[in-house]
């Protein structure tokens, strides 16, 4: 154990040492809390043109998390520079010869990384939710309403699995540019795709980004997910473990 | 001390490394010798565990180096220079490795000052130049004060004057007592550093043995003899019991006689010469013999002056024709 105390330690020296930490989560923030503000806005200005159907199903938590489709992506880097550069720079020899015992070496990497993208997370989702609710005036949610601290919390984990997530796909894929090539159309675009279209509906429900956002939604909305917000984020939980998993097969096989 | 033990790395059909047996003692700096491509990186990347051998085992101080605890206080290594992030200062650099093998953040100041990077310690690696960068992989393998050093191609892309402080950075370590290995494929390199030698070529052994054992048997002296009465010239020599080898050119190469008696043996027999001069095989020859190719290397081991017919070189030789 004292041999993961140090590793632990030299991964956040690592971590800290590098500017793509900083503009990384930083961008993740801002996207973040100043989209789901705008939109928060824009929602609430137009509420009194809605259905009442669309008003039935206004979730003004949810509403207020719209920025974090687009600042995912942000974490998504961060986690792929996190593991990848190792690679893509060489140093993963150097590092693999201090650490030789590869499981503590990317334990301590993937502990370090999800920690700080968790506290980063759980920041930017209060921050968001409690600006997104000032924007919406009088038609906002409480951190008291049923459901609303739970899908406030659940967002800030859904961006440190997320960022999880993309670790264990560099780690499998350990190149920046082919894991970003594959995880940045997948979320921006494919996911979205499959979900907007009837046939793959059903499909989509069980990606690691929808399911885990289930958790983020206070009010059901009108698509039938065949789980609720914790089962979402539990289908969600099990693509991180593969991943996770793959990525380190892939480590304690492969030559460094 | 380092022992290998039929070490093999095959990738695909071709065997990068090929049943490598020897031993690297301490207190001595041993070159570790090939042509590119022979299999110096691949058998040291193994040596640190970063590559899995197909076959055979490399053990470091009686153990695997994955038993090694805090493995940088028990073996210092410079692979690759540029094996580092280069949006890291060279101080964070250091301290992130310090830390994983619990050293103390001190000894990054020392190893620092000891490689000379002090003023540029809080400047991204990223502006390094390749002999600031060599440095700092130094630095690193000197962190833990290993016993054990390895430094894969040090002087590569160094100026003189750090090429000359390697090169007394390296005696001065094995001075202490510790054992360093150092890859080459420059023989002149090692015939300035290293006491012992251990040459492969096609990922075999094809030498292990000191340096001054490898000189006494290769740095032969014989005397080159032109004439345009070469097969007069060949009868008088065995005809007096000198054995002249026909060199490429067709002048004859002889061993063991001087100048002045060869020159005044072709005198006496009216033979013309059109050259008469003592020669000694480099170091540099000698090792490019040895790495010719393993088979002709065994075939032939006592035809010392015979040139490379085929091997290292060969390939842009006939390129350039």
């Amino acid at each position: 154990m004292a041999v993961a105390a140090q590793v632990l330690r030299s991964e956040w020296t690592k971590v800290r040492s590098v500017r793509s930490t900083v503009w990384t989560l930083g961008v993740a923030v801002l996207v973040t809390v100043g989209l789901g503000a705008l939109i928060s806005k824009l929602a609430g200005d137009d509420y009194d043109k809605l259905s009442v159907r669309e008003k039935f199903t206004f979730d003004p938590t949810f509403i207020s998390f719209a920025g974090m489709g687009l600042g995912q992506l942000a974490l998504i880097v961060f986690g792929v520079l996190v593991i990848a550069n190792e690679y893509s720079t060489g140093m993963i020899r150097t590092s693999l010869a201090a650490v030789p015992q590869r499981g503590v070496f990317l334990f301590s990497k993937i502990t370090v990384a999800t920690l700080l993208a968790l506290v980063i997370g759980m920041a930017t989702s209060f921050l968001t939710f409690f600006l997104g609710q000032a924007m919406l005036g009088d038609h906002r949610a409480y951190l008291g309403d049923p459901g609303v601290l739970r899908a406030v919390i659940g967002g800030g984990l859904y961006m440190a699995l997320i960022t999880m997530f993309s670790m264990g796909v560099a780690a499998m894929l350990r190149s920046p540019m082919l894991s970003l090539g594959i995880l940045m159309p997948f979320f921006f675009l494919i996911s979205n795709i499959l979900q907007g279209v009837s046939a793959t509906r059903k499909v989509a429900h069980y990606l690691p980004d929808k399911a885990g956002q289930k958790v983020m939604q206070v009010i059901p909305g009108t698509d039938e997910t065949p789980y609720g917000p914790w089962g979402g984020l539990g289908i969600m939980v099990l693509w991180v473990v593969a991943a996770l998993l793959g990525g380190y097969a892939v480590l304690k096989r492969r030559d460094a | 001390m380092i022992e290998l033990e039929g070490l093999t790395k095959r990738y695909g059909d071709k065997l990068a490394v090929d049943g490598l047996t020897c031993t690297v003692r301490p207190g001595m700096v041993t070159g570790f010798l090939g042509p590119n491509g022979a299999g110096k990186s691949t058998t040291m990347r193994m040596m640190l565990d970063l590559d899995n051998p197909t076959s055979g085992t490399v053990r470091i101080d009686g153990r695997h180096y994955r038993q090694l605890h805090n493995p940088l206080r028990t073996v210092g290594a410079l692979l690759d220079a540029k094996a580092i992030h280069g949006g890291r200062s060279a101080y964070n650099h250091l301290l992130c490795l310090a830390q994983s093998n619990g050293i103390d953040a001190v000894r990054v100041r020392e190893v620092l000052d000891v490689v000379g990077l002090t003023p540029v310690a809080r400047k991204r690696a990223k502006g390094f130049s390749l002999g600031m960068g060599q440095r700092l992989g130094i630095a690193a393998a000197l962190l833990g004060d290993p016993q054990i050093l390895m430094f894969d191609e040090p002087v590569n892309g160094l100026d003189p004057e750090g090429i000359h402080w390697i090169r007394n950075l390296m005696k001065s370590l094995a001075a202490q007592g510790r054992t360093v290995f150092v890859s080459s494929h420059l023989m002149s390199e090692m015939a300035l550093t290293a006491e012992h030698l251990i040459v492969i070529g096609q990922g075999r052994l094809l030498a292990d043995t000191s340096m001054s054992e490898f000189i006494a048997q290769n740095s032969r002296s014989f005397v080159r003899m032109r004439s345009p009465e070469g097969e007069r010239l060949r009868d008088v020599l065995s005809g007096a019991g000198i054995t002249a080898v026909p060199a490429a050119d067709g002048a004859l190469e002889v061993h063991g006689e001087d100048a002045e008696h060869l020159g005044e043996l072709a005198a006496r027999h009216r033979i013309t010469l059109h050259e008469l001069s003592p020669q000694r095989a480099s170091l540099e020859e000698a090792f490019m013999r040895l790495t010719a190719g393993a088979v002709e290397y065994h075939a032939h081991p006592n035809h010392q002056a015979r040139p490379p017919e085929a091997g290292w070189g060969a390939d842009w030789q006939k390129k350039g024709s």
